[in-house]
Protein backbone atom coordinates (compact mmCIF):
# COMPACT_ATOMS: atom_id res chain seq x y z
CA UNK A 1 0.00 0.00 0.00
CA UNK A 2 1.43 3.75 -0.76
CA UNK A 3 0.14 6.34 0.71
CA UNK A 4 -0.49 9.80 -1.33
CA UNK A 5 0.68 12.84 -0.07
CA UNK A 6 -1.45 14.67 -2.82
CA UNK A 7 -3.15 17.56 -1.17
CA UNK A 8 -0.91 17.72 1.64
CA UNK A 9 2.53 19.81 1.66
CA UNK A 10 4.89 19.93 -0.39
CA UNK A 11 8.83 20.32 -0.58
CA UNK A 12 8.70 24.53 -0.13
CA UNK A 13 6.50 23.25 2.79
CA UNK A 14 8.84 21.12 4.13
CA UNK A 15 11.92 23.46 3.77
CA UNK A 16 9.90 25.87 5.34
CA UNK A 17 9.46 23.92 8.01
CA UNK A 18 13.46 22.90 8.47
CA UNK A 19 13.86 26.81 8.60
CA UNK A 20 11.54 27.54 10.90
CA UNK A 21 12.45 24.42 13.46
CA UNK A 22 16.29 24.76 13.04
CA UNK A 23 15.43 28.90 13.58
CA UNK A 24 18.00 29.33 10.32
CA UNK A 25 18.15 32.80 8.60
CA UNK A 26 16.71 32.67 5.57
CA UNK A 27 18.98 34.95 3.97
CA UNK A 28 22.06 32.61 5.25
CA UNK A 29 20.53 28.89 4.84
CA UNK A 30 23.26 26.45 5.82
CA UNK A 31 22.68 24.88 2.39
CA UNK A 32 24.53 21.59 3.03
CA UNK A 33 22.96 21.06 6.51
CA UNK A 34 19.23 21.29 5.05
CA UNK A 35 20.14 18.99 2.23
CA UNK A 36 21.10 16.87 4.39
CA UNK A 37 18.22 17.07 6.04
CA UNK A 38 15.86 17.13 3.54
CA UNK A 39 17.21 13.91 2.35
CA UNK A 40 16.69 12.45 5.01
CA UNK A 41 12.62 13.14 5.13
CA UNK A 42 12.92 11.92 1.63
CA UNK A 43 14.28 8.80 2.40
CA UNK A 44 11.82 8.21 5.56
CA UNK A 45 8.77 9.03 3.16
CA UNK A 46 9.57 6.24 0.70
CA UNK A 47 10.53 3.88 3.64
CA UNK A 48 7.30 4.64 4.83
CA UNK A 49 6.27 3.77 1.41
CA UNK A 50 4.70 7.42 0.94
CA UNK A 51 4.49 8.06 -3.08
CA UNK A 52 6.89 10.69 -3.44
CA UNK A 53 6.19 12.98 -6.12
CA UNK A 54 8.16 13.86 -8.77
CA UNK A 55 8.41 17.93 -7.19
CA UNK A 56 10.20 16.39 -4.03
CA UNK A 57 13.30 14.77 -6.56
CA UNK A 58 13.19 17.92 -8.53
CA UNK A 59 13.34 20.11 -4.98
CA UNK A 60 16.12 17.47 -4.11
CA UNK A 61 18.17 17.89 -7.46
CA UNK A 62 18.09 21.97 -7.13
CA UNK A 63 19.10 21.50 -3.48
CA UNK A 64 22.32 19.66 -4.25
CA UNK A 65 23.10 21.48 -7.09
CA UNK A 66 22.79 24.74 -5.04
CA UNK A 67 24.88 23.30 -2.62
CA UNK A 68 27.69 22.34 -5.23
CA UNK A 69 27.83 25.83 -6.56
CA UNK A 70 28.49 26.89 -3.18
CA UNK A 71 31.45 24.90 -3.03
CA UNK A 72 32.84 26.15 -6.25
CA UNK A 73 35.05 29.41 -6.17
CA UNK A 74 34.00 32.52 -7.74
CA UNK A 75 34.37 32.89 -11.18
CA UNK A 76 37.36 35.80 -11.12
CA UNK A 77 36.75 36.30 -14.79
CA UNK A 78 33.30 37.50 -14.22
CA UNK A 79 33.60 40.05 -10.85
CA UNK A 80 36.93 41.35 -12.34
CA UNK A 81 34.63 42.26 -15.40
CA UNK A 82 31.76 43.48 -14.23
CA UNK A 83 32.91 44.44 -11.10
CA UNK A 84 29.51 43.27 -9.72
CA UNK A 85 29.53 41.35 -6.97
CA UNK A 86 28.32 37.11 -7.97
CA UNK A 87 24.90 36.22 -7.59
CA UNK A 88 24.40 33.79 -4.23
CA UNK A 89 23.46 30.48 -5.69
CA UNK A 90 20.36 30.59 -2.71
CA UNK A 91 19.04 33.83 -3.90
CA UNK A 92 16.04 31.90 -6.08
CA UNK A 93 15.17 29.40 -3.47
CA UNK A 94 15.01 31.82 -1.00
CA UNK A 95 12.67 34.06 -2.91
CA UNK A 96 11.05 31.16 -3.78
CA UNK A 97 10.42 30.06 -0.15
CA UNK A 98 9.41 33.61 0.54
CA UNK A 99 6.94 34.38 -1.44
CA UNK A 100 5.30 30.82 -0.86
CA UNK A 101 5.18 31.84 2.93
CA UNK A 102 3.34 34.71 1.22
CA UNK A 103 0.43 32.94 -0.09
CA UNK A 104 0.50 30.22 2.75
CA UNK A 105 0.08 33.42 5.34
CA UNK A 106 -2.73 34.49 2.82
CA UNK A 107 -4.19 31.00 3.62
CA UNK A 108 -4.48 31.37 7.04
CA UNK A 109 -5.93 34.48 6.53
CA UNK A 110 -8.47 32.85 4.11
CA UNK A 111 -9.02 30.04 6.70
CA UNK A 112 -10.05 32.78 9.44
CA UNK A 113 -11.91 34.34 7.39
CA UNK A 114 -13.86 31.40 6.28
CA UNK A 115 -14.38 30.76 10.71
CA UNK A 116 -16.06 34.03 10.63
CA UNK A 117 -18.48 33.52 7.77
CA UNK A 118 -19.26 29.69 9.26
CA UNK A 119 -20.73 31.73 12.65
CA UNK A 120 -22.48 33.86 10.89
CA UNK A 121 -26.44 32.99 8.92
CA UNK A 122 -27.82 35.34 6.94
CA UNK A 123 -32.53 34.86 6.29
CA UNK A 124 -32.86 31.28 6.25
CA UNK A 125 -32.18 29.61 2.98
CA UNK A 126 -35.26 28.50 1.06
CA UNK A 127 -33.45 25.68 -0.32
CA UNK A 128 -36.64 23.87 -1.19
CA UNK A 129 -37.43 25.35 -4.27
CA UNK A 130 -33.87 27.66 -4.93
CA UNK A 131 -32.40 28.40 -8.21
CA UNK A 132 -36.20 30.03 -8.89
CA UNK A 133 -37.75 27.05 -10.40
CA UNK A 134 -40.88 27.05 -12.15
CA UNK A 135 -43.48 25.48 -10.17
CA UNK A 136 -46.17 24.19 -11.49
CA UNK A 137 -49.63 23.57 -9.92
CA UNK A 138 -50.85 19.93 -8.79
CA UNK A 139 -54.61 19.49 -9.56
CA UNK A 140 -56.89 16.16 -8.18
CA UNK A 141 -56.08 14.87 -11.53
CA UNK A 142 -52.63 15.04 -12.14
CA UNK A 143 -53.28 12.98 -8.67
CA UNK A 144 -55.08 10.42 -9.03
CA UNK A 145 -53.20 9.84 -12.15
CA UNK A 146 -49.87 9.27 -10.12
CA UNK A 147 -52.14 7.01 -8.03
CA UNK A 148 -53.50 5.31 -10.90
CA UNK A 149 -49.74 4.67 -11.97
CA UNK A 150 -49.12 3.82 -8.84
CA UNK A 151 -51.90 0.96 -8.67
CA UNK A 152 -51.13 0.38 -12.35
CA UNK A 153 -47.17 -0.71 -10.99
CA UNK A 154 -48.63 -2.95 -8.59
CA UNK A 155 -51.23 -4.95 -10.13
CA UNK A 156 -48.13 -5.60 -12.68
CA UNK A 157 -45.67 -6.87 -10.36
CA UNK A 158 -47.26 -8.83 -7.83
CA UNK A 159 -50.20 -11.00 -7.64
CA UNK A 160 -49.82 -11.65 -3.86
CA UNK A 161 -50.54 -9.90 -1.05
CA UNK A 162 -47.81 -10.16 0.66
CA UNK A 163 -48.68 -7.51 3.24
CA UNK A 164 -50.82 -8.14 5.80
CA UNK A 165 -50.92 -5.56 8.28
CA UNK A 166 -53.68 -3.29 8.85
CA UNK A 167 -52.67 0.15 8.35
CA UNK A 168 -55.35 3.05 9.69
CA UNK A 169 -55.60 6.29 8.27
CA UNK A 170 -54.37 7.87 11.39
CA UNK A 171 -51.47 5.38 11.62
CA UNK A 172 -50.54 6.42 7.94
CA UNK A 173 -51.44 10.59 8.77
CA UNK A 174 -48.64 10.25 11.84
CA UNK A 175 -46.28 8.57 9.54
CA UNK A 176 -46.47 11.09 6.65
CA UNK A 177 -45.99 13.54 9.13
CA UNK A 178 -42.32 12.20 11.17
CA UNK A 179 -41.23 11.56 7.54
CA UNK A 180 -41.76 15.22 6.95
CA UNK A 181 -40.27 16.04 9.76
CA UNK A 182 -36.88 15.16 8.26
CA UNK A 183 -37.09 15.33 4.73
CA UNK A 184 -37.84 18.65 3.19
CA UNK A 185 -39.56 17.24 0.40
CA UNK A 186 -40.38 13.85 -0.82
CA UNK A 187 -41.61 12.41 -4.15
CA UNK A 188 -44.89 11.22 -4.52
CA UNK A 189 -44.08 8.29 -5.75
CA UNK A 190 -41.49 7.09 -2.86
CA UNK A 191 -44.55 6.66 -0.43
CA UNK A 192 -45.35 3.89 -2.16
CA UNK A 193 -43.10 0.62 -1.86
CA UNK A 194 -43.64 -2.49 -4.11
CA UNK A 195 -44.80 -4.70 -0.59
CA UNK A 196 -47.34 -2.74 -0.18
CA UNK A 197 -50.81 -4.65 0.06
CA UNK A 198 -53.48 -2.90 -2.44
CA UNK A 199 -55.32 -1.74 0.53
CA UNK A 200 -52.14 0.00 1.96
CA UNK A 201 -51.63 1.69 -1.02
CA UNK A 202 -55.25 3.36 -0.69
CA UNK A 203 -54.65 3.83 2.88
CA UNK A 204 -51.47 5.90 2.06
CA UNK A 205 -53.05 8.05 -0.95
CA UNK A 206 -56.11 8.50 1.82
CA UNK A 207 -54.17 10.05 3.91
CA UNK A 208 -51.95 12.41 1.69
CA UNK A 209 -55.28 14.05 0.48
CA UNK A 210 -56.50 14.69 4.02
CA UNK A 211 -53.42 16.07 4.47
CA UNK A 212 -53.71 18.29 1.40
CA UNK A 213 -56.55 19.14 2.77
CA UNK A 214 -56.03 20.22 6.54
CA UNK A 215 -53.03 22.51 4.40
CA UNK A 216 -50.24 20.82 6.36
CA UNK A 217 -48.31 19.74 3.01
CA UNK A 218 -48.21 21.14 -0.31
CA UNK A 219 -47.62 19.39 -3.59
CA UNK A 220 -45.93 20.62 -6.85
CA UNK A 221 -44.55 19.29 -9.61
CA UNK A 222 -41.20 21.06 -11.46
CA UNK A 223 -43.24 20.69 -14.95
CA UNK A 224 -46.56 19.60 -15.88
CA UNK A 225 -46.72 15.89 -16.23
CA UNK A 226 -44.01 15.49 -13.84
CA UNK A 227 -43.10 13.79 -10.38
CA UNK A 228 -45.24 14.85 -7.75
CA UNK A 229 -42.89 16.36 -4.65
CA UNK A 230 -45.17 16.59 -1.23
CA UNK A 231 -43.23 19.29 0.97
CA UNK A 232 -44.61 20.77 4.36
CA UNK A 233 -44.52 24.46 3.67
CA UNK A 234 -46.14 26.28 0.96
CA UNK A 235 -43.66 26.51 -2.21
CA UNK A 236 -43.80 29.81 -4.41
CA UNK A 237 -46.28 29.45 -7.21
CA UNK A 238 -49.82 28.20 -7.56
CA UNK A 239 -50.18 24.97 -5.93
CA UNK A 240 -53.06 22.41 -4.78
CA UNK B 1 -39.65 59.61 -1.61
CA UNK B 2 -37.43 60.78 1.43
CA UNK B 3 -34.21 58.69 2.43
CA UNK B 4 -36.04 57.79 5.90
CA UNK B 5 -39.19 56.50 3.81
CA UNK B 6 -36.99 54.23 1.35
CA UNK B 7 -34.75 52.71 3.95
CA UNK B 8 -37.30 50.51 5.80
CA UNK B 9 -38.18 49.59 2.38
CA UNK B 10 -34.51 48.99 1.51
CA UNK B 11 -34.08 46.88 5.37
CA UNK B 12 -36.92 44.50 4.50
CA UNK B 13 -35.56 44.04 1.11
CA UNK B 14 -32.14 43.46 2.45
CA UNK B 15 -33.61 41.33 5.16
CA UNK B 16 -35.45 39.13 2.44
CA UNK B 17 -32.87 38.56 -0.13
CA UNK B 18 -31.12 35.51 -0.70
CA UNK B 19 -27.92 37.15 -2.06
CA UNK B 20 -26.24 40.86 -1.19
CA UNK B 21 -28.26 43.57 -2.60
CA UNK B 22 -26.79 45.47 -5.22
CA UNK B 23 -27.80 49.57 -5.31
CA UNK B 24 -28.08 48.89 -9.37
CA UNK B 25 -30.46 46.03 -8.54
CA UNK B 26 -32.80 48.40 -6.75
CA UNK B 27 -32.35 51.56 -8.67
CA UNK B 28 -34.19 48.91 -10.79
CA UNK B 29 -37.24 49.01 -8.69
CA UNK B 30 -37.33 52.50 -7.74
CA UNK B 31 -36.80 53.66 -10.97
CA UNK B 32 -37.52 57.76 -9.61
CA UNK B 33 -34.48 57.61 -7.55
CA UNK B 34 -30.98 58.32 -8.59
CA UNK B 35 -28.25 55.67 -7.78
CA UNK B 36 -26.64 58.68 -5.77
CA UNK B 37 -29.37 58.45 -3.45
CA UNK B 38 -30.32 54.73 -2.80
CA UNK B 39 -26.53 54.16 -2.29
CA UNK B 40 -26.23 56.77 0.41
CA UNK B 41 -29.57 55.52 1.94
CA UNK B 42 -28.10 52.05 1.74
CA UNK B 43 -24.92 53.26 3.88
CA UNK B 44 -27.22 55.24 6.55
CA UNK B 45 -29.24 52.34 6.59
CA UNK B 46 -26.25 50.57 7.75
CA UNK B 47 -24.70 52.78 10.03
CA UNK B 48 -28.02 53.21 12.07
CA UNK B 49 -28.14 49.54 11.92
CA UNK B 50 -24.85 48.22 13.40
CA UNK B 51 -24.65 51.28 15.92
CA UNK B 52 -27.99 49.51 17.58
CA UNK B 53 -25.24 46.45 18.15
CA UNK B 54 -28.35 44.20 18.15
CA UNK B 55 -28.31 40.88 17.27
CA UNK B 56 -27.86 41.13 13.58
CA UNK B 57 -25.67 43.45 11.06
CA UNK B 58 -25.69 44.77 7.58
CA UNK B 59 -22.52 43.94 6.02
CA UNK B 60 -21.21 45.06 2.82
CA UNK B 61 -20.14 41.75 0.81
CA UNK B 62 -19.83 41.55 -2.99
CA UNK B 63 -20.81 44.90 -3.98
CA UNK B 64 -24.00 44.61 -2.29
CA UNK B 65 -25.52 44.10 1.56
CA UNK B 66 -26.05 41.56 3.24
CA UNK B 67 -28.15 41.13 6.57
CA UNK B 68 -26.41 38.42 8.71
CA UNK B 69 -25.98 37.56 12.50
CA UNK B 70 -22.89 38.82 14.45
CA UNK B 71 -20.45 35.96 15.14
CA UNK B 72 -19.89 36.59 17.89
CA UNK B 73 -23.25 35.14 18.57
CA UNK B 74 -22.50 31.29 16.61
CA UNK B 75 -22.19 29.31 19.73
CA UNK B 76 -25.96 30.23 21.01
CA UNK B 77 -27.27 30.68 17.34
CA UNK B 78 -25.48 27.00 16.34
CA UNK B 79 -26.98 25.40 20.02
CA UNK B 80 -30.43 26.60 19.11
CA UNK B 81 -30.41 25.40 15.12
CA UNK B 82 -28.15 21.94 16.36
CA UNK B 83 -26.12 22.10 13.58
CA UNK B 84 -21.98 21.53 12.89
CA UNK B 85 -19.95 24.48 11.49
CA UNK B 86 -20.12 23.42 7.80
CA UNK B 87 -17.53 21.78 5.93
CA UNK B 88 -13.95 23.83 5.47
CA UNK B 89 -11.56 23.76 2.76
CA UNK B 90 -8.37 22.07 3.24
CA UNK B 91 -5.36 24.11 3.73
CA UNK B 92 -3.60 22.94 0.53
CA UNK B 93 -7.14 24.54 -1.34
CA UNK B 94 -6.88 27.61 0.67
CA UNK B 95 -3.13 28.17 -0.25
CA UNK B 96 -4.38 27.56 -4.01
CA UNK B 97 -7.12 29.78 -3.74
CA UNK B 98 -4.88 32.24 -2.22
CA UNK B 99 -2.42 32.15 -5.00
CA UNK B 100 -5.09 32.50 -7.66
CA UNK B 101 -7.10 35.69 -5.80
CA UNK B 102 -3.66 37.71 -5.64
CA UNK B 103 -2.23 36.59 -8.87
CA UNK B 104 -5.58 36.39 -10.95
CA UNK B 105 -5.89 35.55 -13.87
CA UNK B 106 -3.15 32.76 -13.28
CA UNK B 107 -2.38 29.39 -15.27
CA UNK B 108 -2.00 26.05 -13.68
CA UNK B 109 1.55 26.44 -14.55
CA UNK B 110 1.64 29.55 -12.63
CA UNK B 111 0.03 27.75 -9.89
CA UNK B 112 2.56 24.74 -9.62
CA UNK B 113 5.74 27.53 -9.98
CA UNK B 114 4.16 29.36 -6.68
CA UNK B 115 2.85 26.65 -4.57
CA UNK B 116 6.13 24.23 -5.82
CA UNK B 117 3.54 21.52 -6.33
CA UNK B 118 0.90 19.94 -8.38
CA UNK B 119 -2.56 21.51 -7.45
CA UNK B 120 -4.89 19.96 -9.99
CA UNK B 121 -7.19 18.28 -6.95
CA UNK B 122 -7.29 21.80 -5.08
CA UNK B 123 -8.03 22.87 -8.60
CA UNK B 124 -10.65 20.85 -9.19
CA UNK B 125 -12.42 21.29 -5.58
CA UNK B 126 -12.45 25.24 -6.01
CA UNK B 127 -13.96 25.25 -9.39
CA UNK B 128 -16.57 22.40 -8.07
CA UNK B 129 -17.45 25.08 -5.58
CA UNK B 130 -17.32 27.96 -7.79
CA UNK B 131 -14.99 29.71 -5.82
CA UNK B 132 -12.94 29.58 -8.84
CA UNK B 133 -13.72 30.42 -12.22
CA UNK B 134 -12.45 30.27 -15.86
CA UNK B 135 -11.62 33.29 -17.21
CA UNK B 136 -10.42 32.55 -20.65
CA UNK B 137 -6.85 31.39 -22.20
CA UNK B 138 -3.16 33.18 -21.78
CA UNK B 139 -2.24 34.17 -25.78
CA UNK B 140 0.56 32.16 -25.37
CA UNK B 141 1.84 28.42 -26.64
CA UNK B 142 -0.67 26.37 -26.06
CA UNK B 143 -3.39 28.46 -24.78
CA UNK B 144 -3.40 27.85 -21.39
CA UNK B 145 -7.10 28.12 -19.20
CA UNK B 146 -6.81 31.39 -17.22
CA UNK B 147 -8.34 30.55 -13.24
CA UNK B 148 -10.10 33.94 -11.09
CA UNK B 149 -11.92 34.24 -8.40
CA UNK B 150 -15.54 34.14 -8.53
CA UNK B 151 -18.46 36.25 -6.82
CA UNK B 152 -19.04 33.09 -4.72
CA UNK B 153 -15.30 33.61 -3.22
CA UNK B 154 -16.67 36.94 -1.86
CA UNK B 155 -19.72 35.81 -0.54
CA UNK B 156 -18.04 32.54 0.78
CA UNK B 157 -14.99 34.62 2.72
CA UNK B 158 -17.41 38.00 3.28
CA UNK B 159 -15.62 40.36 1.23
CA UNK B 160 -16.56 43.44 -0.14
CA UNK B 161 -14.57 43.24 -3.02
CA UNK B 162 -11.26 42.04 -4.41
CA UNK B 163 -9.81 45.15 -2.77
CA UNK B 164 -11.17 44.20 0.76
CA UNK B 165 -8.36 41.90 0.58
CA UNK B 166 -4.95 42.34 2.69
CA UNK B 167 -2.12 43.25 0.11
CA UNK B 168 0.33 41.05 -0.65
CA UNK B 169 2.95 43.27 1.00
CA UNK B 170 1.35 42.79 4.32
CA UNK B 171 2.23 39.17 4.07
CA UNK B 172 5.88 39.15 2.89
CA UNK B 173 6.63 41.41 5.69
CA UNK B 174 5.18 38.17 8.06
CA UNK B 175 7.04 36.37 5.59
CA UNK B 176 10.54 38.26 5.85
CA UNK B 177 10.13 37.56 9.76
CA UNK B 178 10.84 34.21 9.33
CA UNK B 179 14.12 34.67 9.58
Amino acid sequence: MTIRLEGFEGPLDLLLHLIKREELDIWNIPIAHITEQYLGYLQLMQDLNINVAGEWLVMAATLIYIKSRMLLPPEPVQESAEGEEQEDPRRELVYQLLEHQKFKNAAQMLYTREEVENAVWNSPPRELLEDEKEVVAVTLFDLLRAFHEVVKRFEAQSSMELDQDDVTIDQKLAEVRRLLMVHDSLAFSSFFTRTMSKRHLIVTFLALLELVRLREIWLYQEKAFEEIHITKSKPAGDTA
Amino acid sequence: MEIEELQPILEAIIYAADDPVRPEQLKEIFPDESYDKIETALQGLAEVFNARRGGMWIREIAGGYRMTTRPEHHEHVRAYLKTKPGAKLSMAALETLAVIAYRQPVTLAEILAIRGKKSTTALHTLLEKKLVVITGRKPVVGRPILYGTSKEFLVHFGLKDLSDLPTLEEFAQMAGELS
